[in-house]
């Protein structure tokens, strides 16, 4: 849906903020762009909606090339969700969130009709918050009403540029589980801006791993943390990349290619956990475990089998020994 | 007369026998002031909007105006005069209104200009973003957002002129200045004093009316 094509930027006669890119965005897919800072991640970002200029290559949007689309029609096409926020000061809590649609001169009610959906979808109560400004409302209130302004005429994409990195570290995970739970529903084409491997991990399909506007690494999280394409992937997903990739595998995706232990040595009770549970977390019961196992069960409730450590290390063994991934050099 | 009476009295005593004519001067001095600040903020926020986008241009302008703002005010009521002489309003309201004009530039182009450049960066990203034409981002954002600071200007604007306002009357205009120009002709200090006091009244009062029009004008998101 979003496709970039050689994208170059060149800053005055020899800055060169992005180098030849080339990726692809799927239809309801997140691809974080990921990298330190000056890698010229929010640059490939923001000339998607025009906000940077393109200085060479191209970037298509539903098959068009944005350079030939109206800058300002495909701004209200396209969500735009940034760091502080953006809202503006001298505006209410509505007439923050229907800004887009009312540039597109929707009527009266249907806006309201959308504010009151659109509040509901971030639980923050419609009536309460009507007519309040901007500065009344904490920081992750304030986030939560910039990510559902984005999401106001109902575009099929979003351009996220660090949307949860001002929140402190509690608030921030509340804030991305309600984002991810909302994206699972909406199926928005998302491409998202940050620094944090741990929030690329989580939130990404995808990652797109940049340094010095370079491409190092286009891939999925897991990939990207089993298969590291250079030192530079390997440097920044960490030596503990392993233990974070624990993070985005569940029992589910486990229990498809090894077998639980049916039984244990000794009779005590273990913990129980269920098939949704990130495979990080079971280390952590495996850990603190005298039995170093966890019980693994069923919707109803029922023991399916055991999981304990050596089962976790195959599991993650077979993982990086899987085929290739797609290498940029 | 009571050679007794104190000069405040004498001041009190002027006031009330001349009260009709002292509101007619105070409405012409109004009025002068008044339209001379309506074009100067047609002319200066236009100005200074359009500055913010022209770097070059704006430090130019911001000098011109300050020059303009340090010649003496009897003086650029002076060069007044011979320029509109050549189409017969050499003396009068015209001068006198383009002066005032001119001396207004300064504070509403530099505060319009300085409010508009320090619009917060990423708001103005977001009004971009979201797809506003650059008229809407003015009008729906950076002048609703920079209100007390352009109106800062203005009132500057306003209490400088009525100050000098004082001068017009020297060359034909009326207004408040009338009561010192002529009470400094004719020795007659209490008419002098009554012009004093009017001025700073209007002043005071000038300043305070724009100060509640400020207060109305912003929105109340913005602190």
């Amino acid at each position: 849906m979003i496709q970039y094509n050689n994208v170059t930027k060149v800053y005055g006669d020899d800055i060169t903020a992005v180098d030849q890119v080339s990726l692809n965005v799927n239809e309801g897919e997140i691809v974080v762009l990921l990298g330190p800072s000056g890698c010229g991640k929010t640059t490939l970002l923001r000339m998607v909606n025009g906000l940077e200029t393109i200085t060479d290559g191209d970037i298509l949007f539903n098959g068009e090339s944005i350079q030939s689309l109206n800058e300002i029609e495909l701004r209200r096409k396209i969500g735009y969700v940034i760091q502080s926020n953006g809202l503006f000061p001298n505006m209410t809590i509505e007439q923050n969130v229907t800004i887009v649609p009312h540039l597109l001169k929707w009527d009266q009610n249907k806006k309201n009709e959308r504010y009151e959906e659109l509040m509901s979808l971030v639980g923050l109560d419609a009536e309460d918050y009507r007519k309040r400004y901007p500065h009344e409302l904490s920081g992750g209130q304030q986030q939560r009403i910039g990510v559902i302004r984005a999401l106001a005429a109902d575009p099929p994409a979003m351009l996220m540029d660090e949307p949860f990195g001002a929140l402190d570290p509690i608030i921030r995970e509340r804030i991305q589980d309600e984002f991810l739970s909302i994206q699972r529903e909406l199926n928005k084409t998302i491409l998202f801006v940050s620094h944090d491997i741990n929030e690329a991990i989580k939130m990404g399909d995808k990652i797109a791993l940049m340094k010095n506007g370079q491409l190092m690494q286009f891939d999925t999280p897991s990939n990207i943390l089993q298969n590291p394409a250079n030192d530079f992937v390997s440097q920044f997903v960490g030596q503990d990349r392993t233990i974070k990739s624990l993070t985005i595998h569940f029992v589910y995706d486990l229990v498809k290619t090894i077998e639980l232990k049916d039984s244990l040595s000794s009779s005590a009770t273990v913990k129980k956990a269920s098939l949704d549970t990130s495979l990080r977390d079971i280390l952590g019961f495996v850990l603190e475990s005298e039995e170093q196992a966890v019980a693994i069960v069923n919707e109803e409730q029922e023991i399916i089998g055991y999981l304990d450590f050596e089962l976790i290390n195959r599991y993650m063994v077979s993982l990086s020994s899987e085929d290739d991934p797609v290498r940029v050099p | 007369m009571n050679d007794h009476q104190s000069t405040f009295g004498r001041v009190m005593e002027y006031f009330q026998n001349n009260m009709d004519w002292v509101i007619e001067l105070t409405i012409e001095h109004i009025i002068l002031v008044g339209s001379a600040i309506m074009v100067a903020i047609l002319i200066g926020v236009p100005l200074g909007i359009y500055l913010t986008t022209n770097k070059k241009l704006a430090g130019t302008v911001l000098n011109i105006a300050g020059v303009i703002m340090t010649i003496p005010s009897i003086a650029l009521f002076g060069i007044m005069v011979p320029i509109f002489s050549i189409i017969n309003y050499g003396i009068g309201f015209v001068p006198a209104f383009v002066a005032l004009v001119l001396y207004s530039q300064l504070p509403i182009i530099r505060n319009t200009y300085t409010a508009i450049h320090n619009v917060d960066p990423q708001i103005r990203d977001a009004a971009k973003g979201v797809g506003m034409s650059t008229i809407q981002r003015i009008f729906k954002v950076e002048i609703p957002n920079t209100i007390p600071v352009i109106m800062a200007g203005v009132r500057t604007a306003v209490v400088l002129n009525i100050g000098i306002g004082v001068i017009a009357a020297f060359i034909g205009a009326g207004g408040l200045g009338t009561l010192i120009s002529q009470g400094i002709t004719r020795g007659y200090h209490e008419m002098v004093i009554s012009g004093a006091i009017a001025i700073s009244i209007l002043g005071i009062s000038a300043d305070l009316f724009l100060r509640f029009l400020q207060k109305l004008l912003t929105p109340k998101g913005v602190s």
